[in-house]
């Protein structure tokens, strides 16, 4: 069979447009990165915390001291510094932390799942709730269940979740007993779980450690939900004035002088169309979670990516608040670029366009 | 839209249920000791480098000194690997002979080659705590030769000066002068970096626990060490988790997951006082709260002033109600139990006073100063409490808040005016808080070496003689009253208000029993902890 040279011609065109396409995204990603480790940089040059303080502590001798300050390379020109930095990234080596001794890829190997875990449990209530919650509300605007749904959302967005935290923990663990207390699992699961993935659910089901298994879902249940109704409270909100929005469209009001069933209106004529900017909305909440909620972290004593850089910056750790600074816009990018792709699969228009 | 109602409700109730499991009460169990700690202090597991409160506790369950001392009496001083000692005529030279028959956690007998090769290489990779031994003279360049083996189980350690002789043996039970195995250390040692690389992360000691398990803000877990020359623990275990929180670890502790908690703030000990389950016990320690007042600033620098404002902190009151029994009053740069504690405090708020004071130092209206105060709950109440009485000799006091690195960072600078700190000793004798409060041998900016006194510009060359002249005295009584002396001095003309000396307060679990809060956190030991049924 032969390929007409038109077909080749466009095929080549089709080729080129992908690689352009290809190398305009690298090329944004490649930026993106580059300005974050600048600016993570800079700014943690400018923070007034002395680094080598928390590498030698507040007693060293003056000889101690200065040798710290030069094996951090503190003694050279920042461009240098930001320059060697720079060339250990590319080639795979984010450096070591002062504070735990350990490569800082390691090191984020460690935590990074235990927020993951967090946080896609909690990206998966919110959306769980979230959504037909807005939903319902926006079918129901004005009445009970969208005043109900809206103060619940505006308790989830307005109070604190250190002291929702805490109550929560005093409710549900202390006084309840439903749920475990603080930390990923119980001391007596801790060392007979085989880590593979670091995600402790996976990791307990893929061995059959059901007790285990349970054991880290009684430990999850309270700060994802937590984590839910936190990311519940804004997805519902935009759930809501989405819907409302394609509510009042003309092809609605078509629909229904068909006669098509109401609740194929609203869940799929309605929802569908409202679920494209919806995709961007839980995309950037999930990234949101996944940053490491500091004080849910904090008050769960989840040992997480969260913890790690806040206790990172306040050491002024450098290499940890870069390295951790990267894995996030990696999840900023990533996500993003997800949400685009979802973008085309649900919207045609998108589609065409490109 | 009904059903759609009861869809959603009926959701819900589904994902509730399926998410909250219920979780069977804990206990802990009887073997194992577990304990809620704010770890994050951690950052090193060498005893060449240990420094912290956290690690320097896990250093003394684990590791073993030469020497150590009765926790209730610190003049008693007694050997651990070592034996015996002599001291030479011309005061100089230590002789140790090492115990028989200890072994470290890997089964390789303790000699008189380890405790020469901890010390060199504590000397040699000059870490934080380095200077704590190397203030003797030794240096990376002379410490093979001041420190020597002289026979199997014999070795010489020779100063560049006479010392007070139990300077030498308290600096000895600091953790830098814990004894590594060194043939197991040697194995894992690269580059020349005397097994640093691997130790900083692993455990090569002969303490009643080995440790097992350290992950960073995570959990450190110690096992009993089957080697040990002493009675076995009672507990098979330890355990730390990493809890920052100290409401979380009162809740954990009242459920029973945990049989230690050791962050709890005044609040939660107020609370716990009425639970049957839990008892609180506490133990001083050596840590002394205190005021720095620059004196580079043109108001404090005025003696008059500085006396004036250890008239304007309301003790008592603070230690009472704001720190709810984890401070004492305490007002000389020495703590209780140390050789020479001067225990009176003649300062008590006074208003009238200090406001006589203000107006002979040509301040009657008072002046504004800011004060840098680390961000943790307890220190800003403190800063706050004294804001308000110095408010009402008409000093206005700026509290400037700051995280911990932060403010030592503006500290070591001299660039605050009034700095609210915290200082622990680095061993129990005297020398250590003399040599930061009341000694600065160089004032200048430059400086080589930064104390206490130098960072607030505090130039004192007199009292840093007499300090240098306490130090070398070899009798104790006389000794202990040059301290004395020195102190009283302290505390007329410095420009530190001493506030408050540290208590560790602890909630524990009704049956856990035997846990020792010494005067210093490597005191701190679990190994005589039981658990009744």
């Amino acid at each position: 069979m032969s390929v007409s040279p038109a077909n080749e011609g466009g095929r080549w065109r089709a080729l080129s447009i992908l690689g352009m396409k290809v190398g305009k995204l690298i090329a944004t990603v490649a930026i993106t990165f580059l300005g974050l480790l600048v600016v993570t940089f800079l700014i943690g040059r400018v923070v007034p915390v002395d680094p080598v303080l928390a590498v030698v502590g507040d007693r060293a001798s003056k000889s101690t001291y200065d040798a710290a300050y030069i094996a951090l390379g503190l003694d050279k020109p920042l461009y240098h510094q930001f320059f060697i930095y720079l060339q250990q990234a590319l080639s795979g080596d984010l450096g070591t932390s002062v504070l735990t001794k350990k490569p800082i890829v390691e090191d984020i190997a460690r935590v990074f799942p235990a927020t993951l875990e967090l946080a896609t449990a909690g990206i998966i209530l919110g959306t769980l709730f979230g959504v037909p919650l807005g939903v319902w509300g926006a079918v129901r605007q004005g009445k009970l269940p969208d005043q109900v749904i809206r103060v619940v959302g505006l308790i989830g967005y307005s109070a604190p979740i250190f002291w929702l935290g805490l109550l929560g923990l005093l409710v549900f663990y202390a006084k309840l007993n439903w749920v475990a207390g603080p930390g990923r699992i119980d001391i007596a699961y801790e060392y007979s779980v085989t880590q593979k993935t670091g995600l402790l659910l996976i990791d307990t089901a893929m061995h059959g450690q059901w007790g285990a298994f349970r054991n880290v879902l009684a430990h999850l249940a309270l700060p994802a939900t937590l984590l839910g109704y936190f990311s519940m409270a804004y997805i519902s909100r935009m759930t809501r004035s989405f819907m409302l929005a394609e509510l009042g469209q003309e092809y609605i009001i078509a629909a229904r002088v068909k006669g098509v069933a109401e609740w194929r209106i609203i869940w799929i004529h309605a929802l569908r169309n409202a679920a494209v900017p919806l995709v961007t909305v839980i995309a950037l909440s999930y990234a949101g979670l996944l940053e490491g909620s500091v004080l849910t972290e904090t008050v769960f004593a989840w040992p997480g990516l969260g913890q790690y850089l806040t206790n990172s910056l306040q050491n002024a750790d450098m290499n940890a608040v870069l390295g951790g600074t990267l894995v996030i816009g990696i999840i900023f990018v990533g996500l993003n670029l997800l949400s685009d792709l979802l973008y085309t699969v649900l919207d045609p228009r998108v589609r065409r366009r490109t | 839209m009904k059903h759609f109602s009861k869809l959603v409700a009926a959701a819900m109730v589904t994902a509730a249920l399926g998410v909250t499991t219920s979780s069977v009460k804990a206990e802990t169990p009887p073997d194992t000791l577990i304990q809620a700690w704010q770890i994050d202090d951690i950052i090193s597991l060498d005893p060449a480098e240990v420094f912290e409160f956290t690690a320097s506790e896990i250093m003394g369950n684990s590791y073993q000194p030469l020497v150590g001392y009765d926790v209730n009496d610190v003049s008693d001083i007694f050997g651990v690997i070592a034996e015996k000692w002599e001291v030479s005529e011309d005061g100089k030279t230590f002789s140790f002979t090492i115990r028989p028959d200890l072994k470290f956690a890997s089964g390789n007998p303790i000699t008189a080659a380890d405790p020469v090769y901890s010390l060199q290489r504590a000397v040699k990779l000059d870490k934080s705590p380095a200077f704590i031994l190397t203030q003797f003279g030794l240096s990376a360049d002379n410490v093979d030769q001041k420190v020597r083996q002289t026979g199997d189980m014999t070795f010489e350690l020779e100063m560049d000066k006479a010392y007070a002789p139990t300077l030498l043996l308290y600096c000895l039970t600091a953790t830098v002068g814990f004894v590594v195995d060194k043939e197991l250390v040697m194995s894992h040692e690269a580059n020349g970096d005397f097994g640093y690389d691997w130790l900083k992360t692993n455990y090569a000691g002969s303490g009643a626990f080995s440790i097992r398990d350290w992950r960073a803000n995570e959990v450190v877990v110690l096992e009993r060490n089957d080697n040990f020359g002493g009675d076995a623990p009672a507990m098979a275990r330890s355990i730390y988790r990493h809890i920052p929180e100290g409401s979380t670890q009162r809740l954990l502790l009242e459920q029973g997951d945990i049989d230690i908690a050791r962050n709890l703030g005044p609040e939660e000990i107020s609370a716990l006082a009425d639970n049957s389950d839990i008892k609180i016990e506490d133990g001083i320690k050596g840590s002394i709260y205190y005021l720095g007042l620059n004196q580079k600033n043109e108001y404090l620098s005025n003696p008059k002033v500085a006396e004036a404002m250890k008239y304007l902190v309301d003790y008592q009151a603070i230690a009472d109600t704001i720190m709810k029994g984890k401070v004492k009053v305490h007002q000389a740069f020495l703590p209780e139990g140390f050789l020479g504690a001067l225990n009176d405090n003649p300062y008590s708020l006074n208003v009238e006073k200090a406001k006589e004071l203000l107006a002979e130092a040509g301040y009657p209206d008072g002046f504004t100063v800011t004060m840098d105060t680390r961000n943790t709950p307890e220190i800003t109440s403190m800063a706050q409490a004294i804001q308000q009485t110095m408010a009402e000799a008409g000093i206005t006091l700026e509290i400037i808040p700051g995280d911990g690195q932060q403010t030592l960072t503006k500290y070591r600078a001299r660039n605050h005016d009034i700095y609210i700190g915290r200082w622990g000793p680095d061993y129990q004798d005297p020398h250590t808080n003399a040599d930061t409060f009341a000694r600065n041998p160089d004032n200048s900016d430059d400086a080589a070496s930064k104390p206490l006194a130098w960072r607030n510009a505090w130039d004192i060359p007199e009292m840093t003689k007499q300090a240098d002249a306490a130090v070398l005295e070899k009798d104790t009584a006389a000794r202990a009253e040059m301290y004395v002396a020195l102190q009283k001095e302290h505390q007329d003309v410095s420009p530190f208000v001493v506030m408050f000396q540290e208590i560790e307060v602890l909630g524990l679990r009704k049956n856990v029993n035997g846990f020792i809060i010494g005067p210093s956190f490597n005191d701190n030991s679990f190994r005589n902890v039981t658990k009744t049924e």
